[in-house]
């Protein structure tokens, strides 16, 4: 387990360090100006200016305070949707055709619309991770309600388990591994939303944001650092948010096998 | 006394071809503190019976009443032992699965915890109290609810072939585990199996169905002393007798 994992990171490490010596190669040989591949060195030296002033934080903040409240909105309409859906019938046969109809749309597809409902700034930025994210939320939570055992609820019923109390006891816990993976998927299409959105809709502040704005001044290094931080953030939310909560629930309780990191 | 009073059952439901008679005109009668097998082949209508006794399913036909009472669903007289190890809840711990009749019932946290960890050591499972279900083999998982089943005392066991996915060895653990707890607890046990070499371990009385519809064919009192001797003459003849009331060779 643990060589593996030992493994895996010089792997990973061997991988960006042929890619990072692949584009300084590329970025030396002249056969683009130099302003619009920045080597390895001046992405750096953009993301320590950054970091020194403060300003990097101040973007991250941003986007992942908005991240946090559309997923936080999307989490709390889209779960008891999900359930209601799983319980009752006729809200399966009201919703689920909405479900089907809006969740193909790509969320930046909104963008323009959103801007003109909400005004540039955070609530158009916040809707729009609040739609890429309902959607896995309400279907994940409806499947997991949906593939509850069936044993589990006799059991309950023959302990002598109303339905209130199955519900609370039974279905939400068994839910569970289904919406944990709806808030993972949820948060991967959040994440492209907020950065994406950003481009367009946000003022000063946010990753999407600083490498839009970028483009105006030709600062690459600015951009491509962005860029990173971006990846490694959003692997960073995955890895300790999401896989931490499923160590403690879901894998504890041997639903679902550990993934490998 | 009469505790359990199956009263010309009939069950019937909707097949793809039609209605399906799975039991006709079943009549038992269980006394309190009786353990009792219900012996046939698949298809026999023998967990229909169970599941009609449990008050999962209403009788299409006649009527089952405990204590007098008649059956209308499902109660806290009854605790319910099931095959699939799958029966426990896989977010509580052991002692926490053990714990869930009492809780819905609304017993305080400190008698929770008290009975609970009683029941567990009824079936040599103290020590595990805080695993969790999938950390425990399948036999263990079994004993928990067979735990689990005892804990809010009902007054009525009914278990639907609890050991049958069990390797024999431990199968034959669990037997005389269980009826230990049963001489211990006294309740009224209704068992269903398809394995006659264990109906004669554990029962007072043997029920034999045979399918198609499900009817009684046999009731077979089983006068040995317990613990019983498997390799005894005894308890082969008792093998024999039922095999032959199932038509075969079982």
């Amino acid at each position: 387990m643990r060589r593996s994992g030992v493994r895996t990171v010089v792997g990973a490490l061997v991988a960006f360090g042929v890619v990072a010596l692949g584009w300084e190669v590329f970025a030396r040989s002249g056969s683009l100006p130099p302003a619009i591949t920045p080597p390895v060195e001046a992405i750096a030296a953009a993301l320590a200016r950054m970091i020194g002033d403060g300003t990097l934080f101040v973007h991250v903040g941003y986007t992942l305070g908005r991240i946090a409240a559309g997923l936080g909105l999307a989490a709390l309409a889209g779960v008891p949707l999900g359930m209601l859906m799983g319980r009752f019938r006729p809200v399966e046969r009201f919703v689920l055709p909405l479900v089907s109809v809006l969740s193909p749309i790509p969320s930046l597809a909104w963008v323009p619309l959103f801007i003109l409902w909400f005004g540039l700034g955070n609530t158009a930025s916040v809707a729009l991770v609040f739609y890429a994210a309902l959607f896995p939320l309400i279907l994940n939570t409806w499947t997991g309600v949906c593939s509850v055992n069936r044993l589990w609820i006799r059991a309950a019923e023959s302990m002598g388990a109303r339905s209130g109390a199955i519900f609370r006891h039974v279905v939400l816990p068994g839910a569970l591994p289904f919406v944990i993976a709806g808030l993972r998927q949820a948060f991967a299409r959040g994440w492209i939303a907020v950065v994406g959105g950003e481009m367009i809709a946000a003022t000063r502040w946010g990753l999407g944001w600083v490498i839009f704005d970028s483009k105006e001044f030709l600062n690459t290094d600015v951009m491509l650092g962005s860029l990173a931080v971006i990846g490694l953030l959003g692997l960073g939310v995955e890895r300790l948010v999401f896989a931490a909560l499923e160590r403690r629930t879901v894998e504890r309780w041997g639903l679902v096998r550990r993934t490998s990191a | 006394m009469r505790h359990i009073e199956i009263a010309k059952v009939g069950y019937e439901y909707a097949g793809t071809a039609g209605p399906v008679t799975a039991l006709r005109e079943v009549t038992v009668d269980v006394a309190t503190s009786e353990f009792l097998c219900l012996v046939g082949r698949s298809g026999c209508g023998k967990t229909t019976l169970l599941n009609l006794v449990a008050g999962f399913l209403s009788p299409t036909r006649g009527e089952i009443r405990i204590s007098g009472r008649i059956v209308t669903g499902h109660g806290l007289d009854r605790g319910v032992v099931f095959q699939d190890f799958a029966q426990l809840f896989p977010w509580r711990t052991a002692q926490r699965n053990v714990e869930f009749g009492l809780e819905m019932r609304g017993a305080g946290a400190a008698e929770r915890t008290e009975t609970a960890r009683r029941f567990l050591r009824l079936v040599d499972l103290e020590r595990f109290a805080g695993a969790y279900p999938h950390e425990l083999s399948g036999g263990m998982q079994q004993r928990v609810a067979i735990a689990r089943a005892l804990a809010y005392n009902p007054a009525v066991l009914l278990m639907d072939e609890p050991f049958a996915a069990l390797d024999a060895l431990t199968r034959d653990e669990m037997q005389r585990l269980l009826v230990d707890v049963w001489a211990e607890t006294r309740k009224t046990v209704l068992y269903v199996t398809h394995n006659v070499a264990e109906a004669v371990y554990l029962a007072d009385r043997v029920i034999v169905l045979s399918p198609h519809p499900g009817t009684v064919v046999a009731d077979v009192r089983v006068a040995l002393p317990r613990p019983r001797d498997p390799l005894s003459l005894a308890f082969l003849e008792y093998q024999r007798t039922i095999v032959g009331h199932l038509g075969g060779r079982g």
